[in-house]
């Protein structure tokens, strides 16, 4: 494999309903995007695509895919379609890093989107919930929110997590999607804020919830070579880690935590793992990517991470899944203010899937585009000028390159992929 | 819009090709219907564009499992190769790949993790609130997905012991099998 790079990003701004633009014109503005901000990239460089999006029933539009790369003009070139639940963009994302690690291609296009506005919201849950086992798990009462409730209801069982800590990440992300233009929504809450909005499927309450959305990301990917000539400010992707589970959760089993390289053992005497309080997809990811990128520790060598918060739940069981902290030990993470903007490892300061929401396809590409922006320093320059949520290097300026992780995660935790990100540019640009 | 001379010439000239393709004479158009659109805005234009289907779906391999709740019977899986057993269950096994063969599952277990749920996706909307367990067995490796009836959010909680109950008329759906506490929550 060689080395890959991302060379540009774009996006639109996800939103409830964008009845203006059809899928296909959302792509071409995210794709216009990333074009215009690596003004030496044109249409002839890129060697093909890959596209994301998850439900074929949302749009009712098959072969939704190529309506997209003919609308970016990029038709006859190779191109293919990329599915996995919650985490099809990161799939897409590193499906496109595979096109090119392989040396099949040197420039590629990873686009995604997703159109949930054509049906209305509780149909939409049941799209989406016709993502669990449609013999023995829909028609229980298929419900994604109903199931990730469970899943928070056995990690309180077992490690004593509360809803507080819960709301804690909701008010976290919220606050620091604040001075994020491309955010959806900006609120300003509080913790009681949280747990007062109505109650979904008990413990997680509507703002523990994120956003089903419409909207558009790209990422483009080169070559090494390409990148030094068509981009001032490349980004490494350093390497990918992908995991996967059972679809239903009945299935998962109960046996030993896989360790990262700064675990012990010892600190999981008796717990049963992944049981339904934990998603191994996402330790196997993390292993994976960060055994590939040589990361021995990430609560060390990670400057921030974009993880898929699609319920405030899932934030604090990946935190451990990722190794940030114990296993068990993710309510105390975010009490100790760790995962804030300010804090020794920021989470999700984008605001991440419940600030900016979750048009699904272009989920995961959204999370490479920010985490791009952080490690080029640009955080400013996409966002009217504003950097309030631009990551600042955390420890002295003659180590490593400033890096990032960006994690993608599908349906109570099938598929789950991690991507290693790193600056470029001289740690010292980042003020560290 | 032609003259009347012109249109009789046309017809004219029509006749006398007898062999020619003939000429269209009257209205040709779709007959009209008071179908019309609902419209939900007309900037962008937005109309209601219903979408109905029946599948004929077939449970396979996993048959066994819904006539056995029409005859008041939990059936699960057994891997032949390592004996490892699931309450959900599948036709081969997860563990080492092995072929199952169907057990009796026991009709008592306990909550082994729950939630209720206020809102829901549209097919099971009108049912909220309603109460999503997994139980778990003794001697069975895996869970399974139920309705926890007679119970509220207040009283449920993990290690509730729970046994299953059967509707009396089969609708060969998953839910043809409910759990209810076994004593007074």
């Amino acid at each position: 494999m060689r080395p890959v790079y991302m060379i540009s990003g774009g996006l639109t701004k996800f939103t409830k309903a964008e009845p203006r633009k059809s899928f296909r014109v959302m792509v071409k503005e995210a794709f216009d995007y990333a074009m215009r901000d690596c003004p030496k990239l044109t249409l002839d460089r890129i060697d093909g695509t890959v596209v994301s999006y998850f439900s074929d029933h949302f749009t009712r539009q098959l072969m939704a895919g190529i309506m997209a790369v003919d609308m970016c003009g990029l038709v006859p070139k190779p191109s293919i379609r990329v599915e996995g639940g919650g985490s099809t963009g990161g799939l897409c994302f590193q499906e496109a890093w595979r096109h090119v690690a392989s040396g099949w291609m040197d420039c590629v296009v990873a686009m995604g989107f997703e159109v949930m506005s054509h049906v209305n919201t509780w149909k939409g849950n049941e799209f989406i919930a016709l993502a669990s086992d449609t013999n023995f798990d829909y028609p229980v009462g298929g419900f994604y929110s109903g199931y990730y409730a469970m899943m928070v209801v056995r990690h309180m069982h077992e490690f004593g997590t509360t809803v507080e800590q819960m709301a804690k990440v909701s008010v976290k992300n919220h606050r620091n999607a604040l001075h994020n233009k491309w955010a959806q929504h900006h609120y300003d809450l509080t913790v009681e804020d949280v747990r007062r909005s109505p109650m979904v499927a008990y413990p997680l309450t509507m703002l523990d919830i994120c956003t089903m959305s419409d909207g558009a990301a790209v990422a483009i990917l080169a070559s090494e070579k390409v990148a030094e000539k068509l981009c001032e400010n490349p980004v490494r992707v350093l390497a990918v880690g992908q995991g996967t589970d059972a679809m239903r959760m009945s299935d998962r089993p109960h046996g030993e935590v896989p360790l990262l390289k700064h675990e012990d053992a010892n600190w999981y005497k008796g717990l049963k793992y992944p049981g339904v309080h934990s998603f191994r997809a996402g330790r196997m990811a993390s292993k994976m990517a960060y055994e590939k990128a040589g990361i021995e520790d990430p609560r060390e060598e990670l400057d921030f991470v974009e993880l898929h918060d699609a319920y405030t739940s899932s934030e604090i069981q990946t935190y451990e899944d990722m190794g940030l902290c114990r296993y068990g030990q993710g309510g105390k993470f975010i009490d100790a203010g760790k995962p804030e903007l300010t804090g020794s490892l920021p989470v999700n300061p984008s605001g991440g899937l419940l600030a900016c929401g979750h048009p699904v396809g272009a989920t995961g590409l959204m999370q490479a585009v920010f985490a791009f922006w952080q490690l080029q320093g640009n955080i400013a320059r996409h966002n009217d000028g504003d950097g309030s949520f631009q990551v600042k290097q955390k420890r002295g300026m003659d180590r490593r390159p400033m890096r990032g992780a960006i994690h993608s995660h599908a349906g109570t935790g099938t598929y789950v992929t991690v991507s290693i990100l790193e600056s470029t540019r001289s740690p010292m640009a980042f003020g560290a | 819009m032609k003259s009347k001379a012109a249109a009789k010439k046309t017809a004219t000239a029509g006749r006398a090709k007898a062999n020619g393709p003939k000429p269209v004479y009257g209205k040709v158009r779709l007959p009209e219907t008071d179908q019309g659109a609902v419209v939900f805005r007309t900037d962008p234009l937005i109309i209601k564009d219903h979408y109905e289907i029946d599948y004929i779906h077939s449970y396979g391999e996993d048959s066994p499992f819904f006539t056995g709740l029409a005859q008041g019977k939990l059936m699960g899986s057994e891997c032949t190769g390592c004996g490892y057993r699931f309450a959900t269950p599948r036709a081969y096994c997860m563990a080492c790949g092995g072929p199952t063969r169907w057990i009796e599952l026991p009709l008592e277990g306990r909550v082994h993790t729950w939630t209720t749920c206020y809102f829901g996706s549209e097919a099971f909307l009108k049912e909220t609130p309603f109460n999503l367990a997994l139980v778990e067995f003794d001697g069975v490796n895996t869970l399974l997905l139920v309705r926890l009836l007679g119970v509220t959010e207040k009283e449920i909680r993990v290690g509730l012991p729970v046994k299953a109950k059967f509707r009396r008329l089969a609708q060969f759906k998953p839910t043809d099998v409910y759990f209810i506490p076994t004593e007074k929550a």
